[in-house]
Formats: structure tokens, sequence, C-alpha cells
């Protein structure tokens, strides 16, 4: 009797075990089930928790590590997009982006148009920082960039303005997710005000000390050291400041996080 | 169950309410950390040393799929070490198709490819994990459950070897004995319990935003990618426990085990006449 109870209980775990498995699937599949949307919700809960969390032990502004010269990773991987296309990234490109501009708009009292070279001659910072990607690679690199927010603060953020979203000049293809594919669109970005103006947030040019490369995000890129890569805006063509992220694309605040991500990516 | 003559077995009051309730909202939620964190991992099925670490580094592990003269092949690859693993890790079927994937879909949790999903789940039972073992952790030490329970007397540390040989011959302790715990299941729970703050820390130094506050982890930990590493090596120790777990409680009476910690009252079993 003992026999049968054990064998029992292991076929009994291994069918309930499978069971929860699949049911993790149906929650996730099917958001026409009754519950599930309700379930995915709580789950998004967490999202708020890590935010808030975070939030309140970074208060003080605290940095992000700064490495040595030495930790800078011999092959930095490309992700996302590694070659915008288009014919207007194409002439930019031939023009040594001569032309390219930065505009930072919206709810700003003065509305601005930089050049790369103008924005080259802003005071710089330079950091050597880890970049993490949300599949779970890491590359060390040094990013020489002028600060946002002196830019944001030369262009007068408007009082109740909650959000500095960047459009980017690629458009992403995307990769498969939910067992499908996923969908192109161009690339966006958005972060919180309180990181626009955190000392190593940048609007990069340089990357170990050359230009930015054309898979880097060449000619100006986002860094904001204390989230993951995908927050990192390439190809960064216009900020514009706002009191929400309504109305843009998916309107979750980014390319990824309408594509399910979380939009604070400092986990 | 009583025999014709002999009087029943003793039933003690084992466990407190808060250990079974911690017990299984533990249960629960290292299942889904499993199946969502081999999900994420299989976003970048290798691990690496130090801070950084990429496709272009050298890795400690990695599961792949690989094409080779007999076709393509699941390559798991530990150090220098190649083993073929088709079928379980890096090609595996998944409805009747072969495909490449690090951990099969039958392991994690969705089944399919889903990081944004897989990484919902993973935190927000991340935060059960750690809330759950902080409420086990301040319990048990304020009414003394760890330095009465799991803290192994020096007795018990000299039955080691005896315990060693008992658990081998599949010998388990009977009457008085069978009231507390002997010392190889102290060990594996104070051990579980180490694993767990382990798991909380070394996730915590995936972390970029965590890593701005507490950089001393990283330092812990040898890096990011080591942290990662560790994650991993953590989890499968955890996964370890779980198995002998369970071969225990089987072995052990799977019905007076599981009952005890749904009721708390334990049946002991008599000694050997």
């Amino acid at each position: 009797m003992a026999l049968i109870t054990r064998r029992g209980m292991l076929i009994g775990g291994a069918a309930g075990s499978g069971l929860l498995l699949a049911g993790c699937d149906k929650i996730l599949q099917g958001d026409h089930l009754n519950g599930s949307a309700s379930f995915q919700r709580v789950l998004a809960a967490a999202q708020g928790w890590t935010l808030s969390s975070q939030r309140f032990l970074l208060g003080g502004g605290a940095l992000a590590r700064e490495f040595k010269p030495s930790d800078i990773s011999r092959h930095f991987k490309a992700n996302g997009t590694s070659h915008p296309g288009g014919e207007d990234y194409a002439r930019h490109l031939e023009e040594g982006f001569a032309n390219w501009r930065l505009r930072v708009d919206g709810m700003v009292a003065r509305p601005l148009s930089l050049s790369v070279d103008e924005i080259r001659r802003l005071p710089a910072r330079t950091q050597i920082t880890r970049h993490d990607c949300v599949e779970g690679w890491s590359a060390i690199g040094q990013w020489t960039g002028a600060p946002l927010g002196p830019i944001l603060k030369a262009a007068g953020v408007a009082p109740g303005a909650k959000y500095a979203i960047f459009y980017c000049a690629d458009n992403l293809e995307g990769e498969p997710a939910k067992g499908g594919q996923q969908s192109p669109g161009q690339y966006y970005e958005s972060l919180a005000l309180v990181d626009c103006f955190h000392p190593q947030t940048l609007i990069a040019y340089d990357m170990n000390g050359a230009p930015l490369g054309v898979p880097y995000g060449a000619p100006l890129r986002l860094r904001v050291e204390r989230q993951l890569g995908y927050k990192h805006a390439k190809y960064v063509q216009r900020i514009r400041i706002t009191d929400t992220l309504a109305g843009v694309s998916g309107g979750k605040g980014g390319y990824w996080e309408d594509r399910g991500y979380e939009w604070y990516a400092g986990i | 169950m009583a025999r014709n003559g002999s009087s029943p077995n003793e039933v003690i009051y084992r466990h407190t309410f808060l250990v079974r309730l911690t017990h299984w909202v533990n249960a629960l939620t290292i299942f889904v950390l499993i199946g969502t964190g081999l999900n994420i991992f299989n976003a970048h099925p290798q691990l690496y040393w130090g801070q950084a670490g990429n496709s272009a580094d050298r890795p400690v592990v990695a599961i792949h799929a690989m094409n080779t003269a007999h076709g393509i092949r699941g390559v798991t690859t530990i150090g220098s070490v190649h083993f073929d693993t088709t079928g379980w890790l890096g090609w595996s079927r998944m409805h009747g198709q072969w495909i490449g994937r690090a951990w099969p879909s039958w392991i994690t949790i969705p089944s399919f490819v889903d990081l944004a999903d897989a990484r919902h789940w993973h935190f927000f039972f991340a935060w059960v994990l750690a809330a759950n073992g902080l409420v086990y952790l301040l319990w048990s030490l304020s009414i003394r459950h760890v330095q009465r329970d799991l803290w192994p007397t020096l007795g018990d540390l000299k039955s080691i070897p005896r315990s060693v040989l008992d658990h081998v011959k599949l010998k388990h302790p009977t009457g008085e004995a069978a009231k507390r715990y002997n010392v190889l299941q102290r060990l594996a729970y104070l051990g579980l319990i180490l694993l767990v703050i382990g798991m909380v820390s070394t996730g915590l130094t995936l972390s970029p935003g965590f890593n701005a506050f507490a950089p001393w982890l990283l330092d812990l930990f040898g890096g990011r990618q080591s942290a990662r590493t560790l994650h991993f090596a953590f989890a499968f120790s955890i996964i370890a426990f779980i198995v002998v777990h369970l071969v225990e409680v089987v072995l052990a009476g799977p019905i007076n085990e599981v009952w005890s910690m749904i009721s708390g009252r334990y049946r002991v079993p008599r000694e050997h006449g």
C-alpha cells in the first residue's frame, strides 16, 4: 500500500506541476478569459513596488558605478537597430551629420534646435559605465556627451511637465515574443524628468574616445546609466517635454514598453 | 494506523501555523520563480564571470543549438567541456516540432518565448519570496524556532557520520528521535535559508538601479555577470534541495509528512520493537 501511495504521490506531483505550468500559459495567452486580465494587473503592481522602492533608495541621486579604462569591453555588442534605413539617414551619414538637429520642444519656454557641433561645444561629461541589456548580458564602454539636465534647463521646462519623450530615426523590426512576431515600429523612449536631470544622463556623441558608430546610435544617443539598455535611445532627433505618455504609438512610453516591457527599467 | 492490540501512534503538534503558511507560499513562489527564471535565461543562454560579458566574450556556461556533421544538436558547454544535450537543452521539441531553445518548453513559464511577461512574473514573485522569507525569519527567530529546532547542537554535529549512514540506508528516525529534526535536516533547512538570501541578493545585484544604491554588492559577488552566474548556481542548489526534500518526504511517509505541513499534526513513527 505504501508503494502505491508513493507512486501515486509522484504521479500526482508531476501531474500537478504540469497543470500549474499549463495554467500559467493560459493566463498569459487568454486575456479574454475571466480573471486572467486582473491577474496580470496584480502582477503589474510589482512594477510600481520596484519603482517606488528604487525612487526611495536612490532619492539622493546616487551615481551608477564608473569603471577604469582597462575595464572597457573589447567588443561591445550592438543591439536593436544596427543601421537605420531610409534616404534621410543615409544623407545625414554622407554629410557627416552636419545637418542633424536635436529639437527640444513641447512643454518648454524656449524650444531649441541644436546641431551636433553645438552640442559638442556644451560642457561635457565622460564616464565609463556598464550597459545592461534586458536579455541579460553586459558591456562596458566609455561615453562622452552633454549632460541632459542643463539642456532642458536652457529650454525652460514648464511647470506640470513630467516626462521627456525621445524620438529616434530608426524603425525597429522587433523580435518574436508571446509565441508570435513583434510588430515593426518607430523607436522611441521616455524618461521621468528626475532621471533626465541625473548627472550621468547624457546626450552622448563619443564612444570609447571616437564619434559614435552607426550601430551605437550615431550621431546622438541617450545614456541613462541606472536603467536597462532599451532606455538608451539611439539616433535621437527630438526631445519632447510632456505631462503624459498617452498619444504616442502604443502610449506606454517606448517601443519595448508598447511590447510589454517595463517602463521603469531600473531592474 | 493502529493494528490489533497495539496502541495508536503518538501525535504531536509539529509545525506552527506561520511555518506551514510560509512553507506553502514558498513552494508556489519558488515553482514560479524557477520556471520564469529559466525563460529569462533563454533570452541570453550564456553565463559569464566578471563585471561584464556578452556574445563576444568567453562564457563559463552556454547552452546552444549547433550545426554539426550529425545535423543540429543541442550542446551544453561548461567551462571548456561540451555535452550533447539534444532533446533536453539547446535543441528540443515543442508541440512535436524541433526548435532551438536553451531550456525546453515544458520547464519554462510561460512555455513559449516571452521575456517581457516572464520578467513581470519573476519580479512579482521575487517580492513575494522576499516578504515571505522576511516574515518567516523574523518570526522564527523571535519564537526561537531557528535557534531551537534548526541550529545544530554539538551532539548533532558529532552525529553527522551516523546520520549520513542512516540516510543512505533509508533508515528514518522513530520514537523520541523522530520528534526533532536530525542534523542533516537542520543543516539542509539552514542551507535553504542561506540560499534564498543568496538568491535575493544576487538578484538585486542584477538591477542597475539597485547597483547605484548598493555598489558594494557588485564587489561582494565579483560583478554583475558573476552575480548572474551565482544566481543560477544558487537556483540549482535550491532545485537540488527540493529534489532531496521530496524524495525524503516520499520515503518518510508522504501522507503523514504532507498532512503535518497542512494541519501541523505529526504522527510519530513508533520505535521498532
